[in-house]
C-alpha cells in the first residue's frame, strides 16, 4: 500500500514531462490542425541548445538555455511555416507528411553537426538531491520540471485570456474566417502561433536533458506521447491538455507498477482508444457551428 | 488507337517486363529484390485504396503487414520443428506449445489466417473508430500509436513471438527450400501476380458504384451521411481491404525474404509505406505501386552507395513532393498530359475555365 | 475517375524494372568464386552504417577497415592484397540478410565481418548456412548458439555474464536486481543469471524490462528503491541506458550505495551517460582501452592515428581480431575455400590487444580472458579484475551444473 502512494509523485513527475513535450503541440495541432512530426526534432533542438550554451555557461547552462532555446526552436518553427506549411492550412494529413520529411533532415544534420552519439549536459548543481514525497523521492530535477510545466502553462493561459495577440489567436482558432472577416491578420497569427508552439518545445527539450539522453533521436522517444496527450485532451484545448497528461503520467505510473513497461505502453493506448468511444473528440471538444 | 486500348497495351508490356524480362535479365538476388519491393507494392496498393481513395490515412499498415507475416511464419516455424517446438521458444524458455499457435500447424489455417485476422482487426478497430466519427487527423495518430504498441507488444512477448528477433531460418516452405533459386524465383512469379490480380480488382473496386461512394465520403464526409448513406460502414469495408491486402503482402514476404522482425512494422516502416504511395501518386493505384517499388528500389542503392544521405535526400524529396507536386508522379504526368491536350485543344477550340481541383485530406 | 489507370500503372512497373535490368546487366562480368580472383581476395565488411545501430556499427568497421590496412600493408594473405566490400545493414534485419546474400553470391567474398545485433546475426544466420559461407560476429551475445559458419569472437555468457556474477558474489553482493531491455540478450542472461544465483545462495529482488528506447525510469527506480537490492545488474541497451543512470543518480543512487554492473556500456558510452552519473560503476567486458600490454597500446595508437579523439572498446577489438584471425587461418589453410578456413582455423592462437586469443574449433568461440572494470572520471574504464586467463569459451554453458536445463 505503501509503494502504491509512492506511485502517485512519480504519476506527477511523469505527468508533467508529457505536458512540456505535448503543450507545443496544442499550439500547432491543436489551433492550426498541424500534425507537426518535427515536433520532436524541435525538442531535440532545445536540448542541443543547452548541451552548445555548456561552453559558456557552464554548468547553469540549462538556466541559460531555456529563453535561447524558446527563441531557436521557435526560430525553427517559424521558418517551417514560412516556408511550407502556411502552403499547406486545411490539408492535415498533408502536413504530417511534409513535417516527417522535415524530421528526418533535422535528425540527420544533428547526426552530422553534433555526432551520432549521445552528448552530456550536466546538470546545475542545486539540482543534485530530492525530497521525500509520501514515500517516494523526487528528485529536484523532477520538481523543475514540474515548476517550468506549471509555469509554462500558467504563462500561456495568462497570454491567451488577457493579452490581444492571445485574442486574437483563439478567434482564429475558433473560426478563421470569420476573424478574418473581422480584420484578424489571420497568416500574422498563424506565424505567432507556430513560433510559440515550436518554442515550447525548445524549452522542454532542455528540461529532458535532466532526465533523458541527448542525443539526435531523442525527438523519436516522445512524439507518439506528445500526440496522443493532445488526441485525449482535445485539439486546442489547455485545459484538455493538461488533464490529459497527467491522467496518462498516472496511469503509466500505476500500470508500469502492477505490470511491467511494456505492457503499460500497450494498456495506455488501449485506454485512449476506450476513452475515444466515449468521446470521440478528447476530453475538451470546440464547439462550432462550422461544417466539416 | 484508343487511349483505352493504349492503357491495356501498356499493361500487357508492364506484364512482360515483370514475367519475362526481369526473370530472365536479372541475376538471382536482384529478382528476389524486386520480388520484395512487390511484396511493398501490394501493401502501398491498400494504402492507396484507404488513402487516395477513402482518405483514411493510415499510419498503422505495418500492423496488418505484420499480422499476415506472423500468420505465415508461424506456419512455417511449427512445420520446420516437425513437432518439437520451434526453436526461439527453446531459447526463450518456453517448455509448451502456447494454445495460440496449435491451430497454425495447419497450412488452411494459416493462409486464412493470412487474409482474416488482418481484416478481423480491421473490422473491430473500424467499426469502433469510424462510428464515433474519429477521421482525419485523428485517425492517423490512433494508427500510428496502434503500429508503436504493437511492436511493443511483439517485442514483450518474446516466447510466443520471438522478440525482437521475429522469426527467421525457414526450412521448408510447402516441400520446398525457400533459399534456393527455384523457389525464389518461383515466389517472383506468385508476388507479381498476386499484386497484378490485386491491382485489377481494386481498379474494379473504385470504379464500381462502392468506389464512387467511396470518393464522395473521402470529400465530403458529412455530406454523404445527409444523403443517407452511412459512411462508418463504407470507410470500415475499405479499411478492412486494405488491412487483407497488408496482410498477404506480408504472407508473401516472409518466404521472400525469409524474415519477420517487429522492425519490420513499426511507426517508422509504416510511415515510409505512406511516404511511398504519397511520392508515387496516391489518387491513382498505379501511383501507389510506383511509388513503392521506386522508393523501396532508391533506398537499397543510396544505402549501398551513400548511406547517410537516404535520410536528406529522403526528407528532401519528400519536402519537394509535398510542396510541389501533391499528387505525385503519377499527378506530374496528368498535368504533363492536361497541359499537351490543352495546348492542342487551344489551336480548335476555346477552352472552357478550368475549376480550381480541391485537394482533400 | 475516367482516366486510364493502365497507362500509370505502365510506367509504375516499366522504369523500375528498367532501372533493375541495367543493373543487372553490370554485374554480369563477376568473376568466378572463391573470392580469390585476380590479384585480390575481396572481404565482406556488413555493418550499419545508418540507423539506429549505426552510433555502435561504425567503429567496428573502422577497426575492421584498420586489421585489414595492417595486413595489405603486411603484403596481404597468400601474396594478395585483401579487398573490402563495405555494405550497410541499415540497422534493419532483413537488409543484413540481402546483403549478405549479396555479397556471398554478387561480390562472391571470401569471408564476411559484421552484424552487432542478436536480431541481425539471427537474420543472416540462415543465408550463411545455406551458402556455405562464412561470417565473423564481433560482439558479445547472449549464447545457445554454434553455427558451423560463423566464428564468433565476441564473449559468450560464460565470458562476460559469469564472470560478472562471480565478481558481484566475491563482494558479498547477496540480493540483485535484473534491469534489461525487451530482447533476446537480457532475457536470455537473465535466465542464466537466475540460475546462478539460485545456485550460489543469491537473492533475485526483481526482473524487469523495458520497451527498446525508453527514457522514463521513475517507476522502475521507485521499484528498485522498494525491494532495496545490495547491486543491479543491468542489460539494458542505448540510449535507455543515459536516462536510466541519470534518474538513478538524481534519486541517489551511486557506485557507494548501489552498484550497478552493466554489460552494454564500453568506453563509447560512457560520454553520452555523462561521467558523472556512472563513475565508479563495474562493467564487465573482455577487452578495455587501459588494457595492459604492447599489442593494445600499437591498436589503439592506429587507431586514434586514423580517428582523432575516439576510444576503443571491447567490439571494436572483437571486430579487430577478427579480421587478423581470418586472415592467420588462411595463412595456414593456403587457401580462402571455407571448409579448409575452417578446419584450419581451429587451435590458431594470436596475441590480439586483449591478449591471447585462440579459436576453439569445436564451438567457433574464441577464449578470452574476461575483465571486470570501474568507469574512470576521465570516462575510460580501469580494470580491476579478471579471470587472468582466457576462459574456454561454453555457448552452451554445458560445464556448469548450475546451468542444466537453461540451453
Amino acid at each position: 500500500m505503501e509503494s502504491l502512494l509512492n506511485q502517485l509523485p512519480i504519476g506527477l513527475s511523469i505527468g508533467a514531462v508529457l505536458l512540456l513535450i505535448a503543450l507545443g503541440l496544442t499550439f500547432t495541432f491543436g489551433q492550426m490542425g498541424v500534425i507537426n512530426m518535427a515536433h520532436g526534432e524541435f525538442i531535440m533542438a532545445g536540448a542541443y541548445t543547452a548541451y552548445m550554451l555548456q561552453d559558456w555557461a557552464g554548468t547553469q547552462a540549462v538556466l541559460v538555455a531555456l529563453p535561447v532555446a524558446f527563441l531557436l526552436a521557435g526560430g525553427l518553427g517559424w521558418v517551417l511555416e514560412r516556408t511550407a506549411i502556411r502552403h499547406f492550412y486545411g490539408r492535415p494529413l498533408d502536413t504530417l507528411l511534409l513535417t516527417w520529411g522535415v524530421s528526418l533532415v533535422l535528425q540527420q544534420a544533428a547526426r552530422d553537426i553534433f555526432g551520432a552519439p549521445n552528448v552530456q549536459v550536466t546538470a546545475p548543481g542545486w539540482l543534485t538531491g530530492r525530497i521525500e514525497v509520501m514515500g517516494a523521492s523526487l528528485p529536484y530535477s523532477r520538481l523543475f520540471i514540474m515548476a517550468l510545466a506549471v509555469a509554462c502553462v500558467i504563462g500561456i493561459w495568462l497570454y491567451l485570456s488577457r493579452s490581444a495577440q492571445g485574442r486574437r489567436m483563439r478567434a482564429v482558432m475558433q473560426n478563421r474566417e470569420l476573424a478574418a472577416c473581422s480584420g484578424v491578420a489571420t497568416g500574422r497569427v498563424d506565424q505567432l502561433t507556430f513560433f510559440i508552439g515550436s518554442g515550447l518545445a525548445g524549452v522542454a527539450g532542455v528540461a529532458l536533458t535532466l532526465i533523458g539522453p541527448v542525443g539526435p533521436s531523442l525527438g523519436t522517444y516522445y512524439i507518439v506521447d506528445a500526440f496522443l496527450v493532445v488526441v485525449a485532451g482535445g485539439l486546442g484545448q489547455l485545459r484538455g491538455a493538461v488533464i490529459a497528461a497527467f491522467a496518462l503520467g498516472m496511469l503509466n505510473s500505476f500500470a508500469e507498477f502492477w505490470t511491467d513497461a511494456s505492457l503499460a505502453k500497450v494498456i495506455v493506448f488501449a485506454v485512449i482508444i476506450a476513452f475515444l468511444q466515449i468521446r470521440p473528440q478528447g476530453m475538451f471538444v470546440l464547439r462550432t457551428r462550422a461544417l466539416t | 488507337m484508343s487511349a483505352r486500348m493504349r492503357g491495356y497495351a501498356l499493361f500487357a508490356l508492364v506484364s512482360l517486363l515483370l514475367l519475362v524480362v526481369a526473370p530472365l535479365a536479372l541475376p538471382a538476388f536482384r529478382l528476389d529484390e524486386l520480388a520484395k519491393y512487390l511484396c511493398f507494392a501490394i501493401a502501398a496498393l491498400g494504402i492507396g485504396l484507404a488513402w487516395g481513395q477513402g482518405g483514411m490515412l493510415t499510419l498503422g499498415q505495418g500492423v496488418f503487414f505484420g499480422l499476415g507475416g506472423y500468420a505465415m511464419a508461424m506456419y512455417l516455424k511449427l512445420h520446420d520443428a516437425g513437432g518439437d517446438l520451434p526453436d526461439f521458444m527453446v531459447w526463450s524458455g518456453v517448455e509448451q506449445l502456447p494454445a495460440l499457435w496449435k491451430p497454425f500447424g495447419n497450412p488452411a489455417f494459416a493462409l486464412a489466417a493470412v487474409i482474416v485476422v488482418p481484416v478481423l482487426i480491421a473490422v473491430v478497430l473500424g467499426t469502433l473508430v469510424f462510428r464515433q466519427r474519429v477521421r482525419g487527423a485523428y485517425f492517423a495518430i490512433l494508427t500510428q500509436a496502434l503500429a508503436a504498441a504493437f511492436v511493443i507488444l511483439l517485442v514483450g512477448q518474446q516466447g510466443l513471438t520471438g522478440g525482437t528477433n521475429g522469426m527467421t531460418n525457414f526450412y521448408d516452405f510447402f516441400g520446398r527450400d525457400p533459399e534456393a533459386e527455384s523457389t525464389q524465383r518461383t515466389m517472383y512469379f506468385v508476388t507479381a501476380i498476386v499484386l497484378g490480380v490485386l491491382y485489377l480488382g481494386a481498379r474494379q473496386l473504385v470504379k464500381s458504384r462502392f468506389g464512387r461512394l467511396l470518393v464522395a465520403v473521402r470529400d465530403g464526409e458529412d455530406r454523404v451521411r445527409f444523403l443517407g448513406y452511412n459512411p462508418a460502414t463504407v470507410k470500415t469495408i475499405t479499411f478492412a481491404i486494405s488491412a487483407g491486402m497488408a496482410g498477404l503482402a506480408g504472407a508473401l514476404f516472409v518466404p521472400v525474404v525469409g524474415i519477420i522482425s517487429p522492425s519490420l512494422l513499426g511507426v517508422v516502416p509504416s510511415l515510409e509505406l505512406v511516404v511511398a504511395v504519397a511520392v508515387g501518386g496516391r489518387y491513382a493505384l498505379a501511383g501507389a505501386i510506383l511509388g513503392a517499388v521506386v522508393m523501396n528500389y532508391a533506398k537499397t542503392s543510396f544505402s549501398e552507395e551513400w548511406a547517410g544521405g537516404w535520410l536528406y535526400l529522403q526528407g528532401a524529396l519528400f519536402i519537394l513532393v509535398m510542396t510541389l507536386a501533391p499528387k505525385g508522379a503519377v499527378g506530374l504526368y496528368e498535368q504533363a498530359r492536361d497541359t499537351v491536350a490543352r495546348r492542342r485543344a487551344l489551336a480548335a477550340a476555346p477552352v472552357p475555365p478550368k475549376v480550381k481541383e480541391e485537394v482533400p485530406a | 475517375m475516367r482516366k486510364s489507370f493502365w497507362r500509370p500503372l505502365g510506367l509504375a512497373l516499366a522504369l523500375p524494372a528498367a532501372l533493375l535490368t541495367a543493373c543487372g546487366g553490370e554485374s554480369g562480368d563477376v568473376s568466378s568464386a572463391g573470392g580469390a580472383s585476380g590479384n585480390t581476395i575481396k572481404v565482406g565488411v556488413l555493418h550499419s552504417l545508418s540507423g539506429t545501430m549505426a552510433i555502435s556499427e561504425v567503429t567496428v568497421k573502422n577497426s575492421e577497415m584498420l586489421a585489414i590496412e595492417e595486413i595489405n600493408a603486411k603484403g596481404g594473405v597468400l601474396g594478395k592484397k585483401l579487398e573490402p566490400v563495405v555494405e550497410d545493414g541499415a540497422s534493419d534485419w532483413p537488409t543484413f540478410a540481402q546483403k549478405a546474400q549479396k555479397l556471398i553470391k554478387k561480390d562472391k567474398v571470401a569471408t564476411v565481418f559484421g552484424g552487432w545485433t542478436s536480431a541481425s546475426r539471427k537474420a543472416m544466420l540462415p543465408v550463411f548456412e545455406r551458402n556455405k559461407a562464412l561470417l565473423w560476429y564481433p560482439v558479445q551475445y547472449e549464447g545457445l548458439e554454434s553455427s558451423p559458419y560463423i566464428f564468433y569472437t565476441g564473449a559468450t555468457t560464460n565470458q562476460q555474464i559469469v564472470p560478472g556474477l562471480d565478481y558481484l558474489k566475491e563482494k558479498g553482493k547477496k540480493k540483485i536486481y535484473l534491469v534489461g531491455s525487451d530482447y533476446v540478450f537480457p532475457r536470455t542472461a537473465n535466465k542464466i543469471i537466475k540460475a546462478y544465483a539460485a545456485a550460489n545462495g543469491m537473492q533475485v529482488m526483481g526482473e524487469e524490462y523495458t520497451p527498446l528506447g525508453h527514457t522514463e525510469y521513475s517507476t522502475l527506480v521507485n521499484k528498485i528503491s522498494q525491494a532495496k537490492p545490495d547491486a543491479v545488474f543491468n542489460t539494458l541497451n542505448g540510449d535507455s541506458n543515459v536516462a536510466f543512470f541519470k534518474q538513478l543518480k538524481s534519486a541517489g543512487f551511486g557506485a557507494q550505495n548501489l552498484p550497478v554492473m552493466s554489460v552494454s556500456i564500453a568506453e563509447e558510452e560512457v560520454k553520452g551517460i555523462g561521467v558523472a552519473n556512472i563513475a565508479g560503476q563495474p562493467v564487465a567486458w573482455n577487452y578495455y582501452q587501459t588494457t595492459e600490454g604492447q599489442r593494445n597500446e600499437q591498436f589503439v595508437k592506429a587507431f586514434q592515428a586514423k580517428h582523432k579523439g575516439a576510444v576503443t572498446s571491447d567490439p571494436m577489438e572483437a571486430g579487430y581480431n577478427a579480421v587478423h584471425l581470418w586472415a592467420e587461418a588462411v595463412k595456414k589453410a593456403g587457401s580462402t575455400d571455407v571448409a579448409a578456413v575452417k578446419k584450419a582455423a581451429a587451435g590458431i592462437s594470436l596475441d590480439l590487444p586483449e591478449g591471447k586469443v585462440t579459436i576453439d574449433g569445436a564451438t567457433q568461440h574464441v577464449h578470452k580472458t574476461a575483465r571486470i572494470g570501474i568507469v574512470q572520471q576521465d570516462g575510460l574504464i580501469k580494470e580491476v579484475w579478471s579471470s587472468k586467463e582466457p576462459i574456454k569459451p561454453d555457448p552452451y554453458l554445458k560445464s556448469y551444473p548450475w546451468a542444466t536445463g537453461l540451453s
